[in-house]
């Protein structure tokens, strides 16, 4: 009997021939990430570091993301102490603010390879599945330990394997694939599961396969990963990365369930509130108003993100009865949307544009809303209260979705106007 | 010794909403705002020694571990529920906080039931009758038995 690719990654990383689901591994991963919760997570072992050291210069990843630049004293305070901890242990791998989404600085780094076990204190740490890594979320004290010892143990999941079969319509996106998906499966049916995606995937670019192994966790999934192949290739060529060791699960590996998607089946949905797995077709809910609109974040901030929401709203106007506000996942999507006029369309369209960065996604600052008011976000979670107020709405949806429902200021099809 | 009962899905947000999350990490700072957005009345009601009775995928969404450090702070002494998120299992052991998976117990639980919990033997009675409930493997018992993980790993750095 052949293994999963979760099963092969953590063989290979416990130094073990085999492996089989529900086995404990004791593991040392090739990366941990944090981001400003690292000041909290090395506020938890000062006195150890003093002691003991930090294990390995080169497995912590700290990218500053969340609430960037520091909205008040006490988040500049925690900023302040990360820089002091990276220059005190040499911490190889920081990135300050100016870079964007830490989980896409990781990918365009380099630093989560096909193969690699990445392990992070944020539960879309699992992101890395886009590039063929296996990657998951861990708490903070985990992070901790993990800084003075560089081991943990793992469980291996069991793998649900999805087909992706055929190939997506003009206005439907990777984001109503995946949504579709945990509409589907539900928001804890892949729960303790690693799930591998299989089939037609030459025509998702590694933006697209972010957008899916991202969301994984809103159906929590241990893991969501996607095969090496031509595409991961030239997008890790452009990363920088030269050696790559990929895997990919056998023919004969035994799975826990399998299930065919049909891409050419997916039409426009939005996630309702309050939960993720709340899936509806767009055109049922056509209409309804919307007081902000959201783009951005790690799930869909990128240059082609942006760019499908400067061709519906360039030479329009954001319609008055809403708003736009815009949060490029990283400097270099940044770039890249400033340099063929994205960005200038965006923006004399009437949207806000917030520096690359979390942004308004987790409600610590930045387009918080009022009582009573709804917000579709290109975001993965619309949780009550996610966006910084119990009392308001969030629907998911994707950047398509946004931009067309910004510029009617109520929801609309993307399919009409693409 | 009071159950406070809550149903499936109960993300983070509910638990401890984000927007305290950069502010707030000791357990005297989480303590007002816990499961603020869940049940207003929890933080300034709870106990040491309360239990919590809850439904499926509990403590779903971010990797924060405000909630479990909070409650274990209070002094829950465990949480019984169908099923429990991911990390939040995890970080439920790194905090040495007893997470019980018991459908079935969940199930049975009305409100004024007696509950009476048994780690060691692994039981749970709920009213009449008596649930089972799977132990931690070996290997990670240990982390939890040593009142949490940095409690665990030090030990184990001293010993090298």
């Amino acid at each position: 009997m052949g293994m999963t690719f979760v099963e092969k990654v953590l063989a290979r990383k416990a130094g073990l021939d085999k492996v089989v689901p529900g086995q404990i591994v004791t593991v040392r991963p090739d990366h941990l990430l944090m981001h400003d919760n690292a000041s909290a997570i090395v506020g938890k072992i000062e006195k150890d570091l003093e002691r003991w050291g930090l294990i390995d210069k080169e497995l912590p990843i700290i990218v500053l993301d969340h609430v960037i630049p520091a909205s008040d004293e006490k988040t500049a305070a925690g900023h302040k102490k990360v820089r002091e901890f990276v220059r005190k242990y040499g911490v190889r791998h920081f990135y300050d603010i100016g870079y964007g989404v830490c989980h896409q600085v990781v990918v365009e780094k380099g630093l989560a390879r096909p193969g690699d076990l990445v392990l992070g204190s944020d539960s879309h740490t699992c992101s890395y599945g886009a590039v063929n890594a296996f990657a998951t979320g861990i708490d903070r004290t985990e992070a901790s330990a993990l800084l003075l010892t560089g081991e943990t143990w793992l469980r291996v999941p069991a793998t649900m394997k999805m087909d992706l079969k055929g190939k997506l319509p003009v206005g439907v996106f990777s984001k109503d694939l995946i949504l579709s998906i945990i509409g589907d499966v539900t928001a804890d049916g892949a729960s303790y599961r690693c799930v591998e995606f299989h089939g037609d995937i030459e025509g998702l670019t590694v933006g697209d396969r972010f957008t899916i192994a991202n969301m994984g966790v809103e159906m929590d999934s241990k893991g969501a990963v996607f095969p090496f192949d031509e595409v991961t290739m030239e997008y890790l060529d452009g990363a920088g990365v030269k050696d790559t060791n990929p895997i990919w699960a056998d023919d004969d590996a035994s799975y826990w369930s399998e299930k065919e998607y049909v891409m050419d089946d997916m039409v426009p949905v939005v996630s309702t509130p309050h939960k993720v797995d709340n899936v509806r077709p767009v055109e049922e809910l056509k209409g309804l108003k919307f007081d902000q609109c959201f783009l951005g974040t790690c799930t869909n901030g990128r240059y082609e993100d942006l760019r499908i929401a400067a061709e519906i709203l360039e030479g329009e106007k954001v319609s008055p009865s809403t708003r736009l506000i815009i949060a490029p996942t990283s400097v270099s999507e940044l770039s890249k949307a400033l340099a063929d006029g994205t960005i200038v369309a965006l923006v004399e369209a009437g949207g806000v544009l917030l520096p690359p960065g979390c942004g308004p996604c987790l409600g610590a600052h930045q387009g918080v809303m009022a009582p009573g008011e709804r917000t579709i976000s290109s975001s993965n979670r619309n949780f009550k209260g996610r966006m910084g107020c119990k009392d308001s709405e969030i629907y998911l949806a994707s950047p398509a979705t946004v931009a067309v429902t910004a510029l009617f200021g109520e929801l609309a099809d993307p399919r009409e106007v693409l | 010794m009071k159950v406070w009962k809550y149903g499936d899905n109960v993300n983070t947000d509910m638990l401890f909403p984000g927007k305290y999350t950069y502010t707030c990490a000791k357990p005297d700072e989480i303590r007002p705002h816990l499961l603020e957005d869940l049940d207003p009345n929890f933080a300034s009601g709870v106990h040491s020694g309360d239990l919590l009775v809850v439904g499926s995928n509990f403590g779903c969404g971010s990797s924060r571990e405000q909630p479990v450090v909070g409650l274990k702070a209070v002094g829950i002494e465990a949480i019984v529920g169908k099923s429990f998120a991911r990390i939040f299992f995890r970080a439920a052991i790194n905090q040495g906080l007893l997470l019980v998976e018991c459908p079935e117990a969940v199930d049975a639980y009305k409100e004024g039931d007696d509950l009476e919990l048994d780690a060691k033997a692994g039981t749970i009675k709920v009213g009449g009758s008596t649930f089972t409930f799977p132990g931690l493997p070996l290997e990670i018992l240990g982390i939890r038995d040593a009142g949490g993980l940095l409690e665990y790993t030090r030990k184990k750095l001293e010993k090298r």
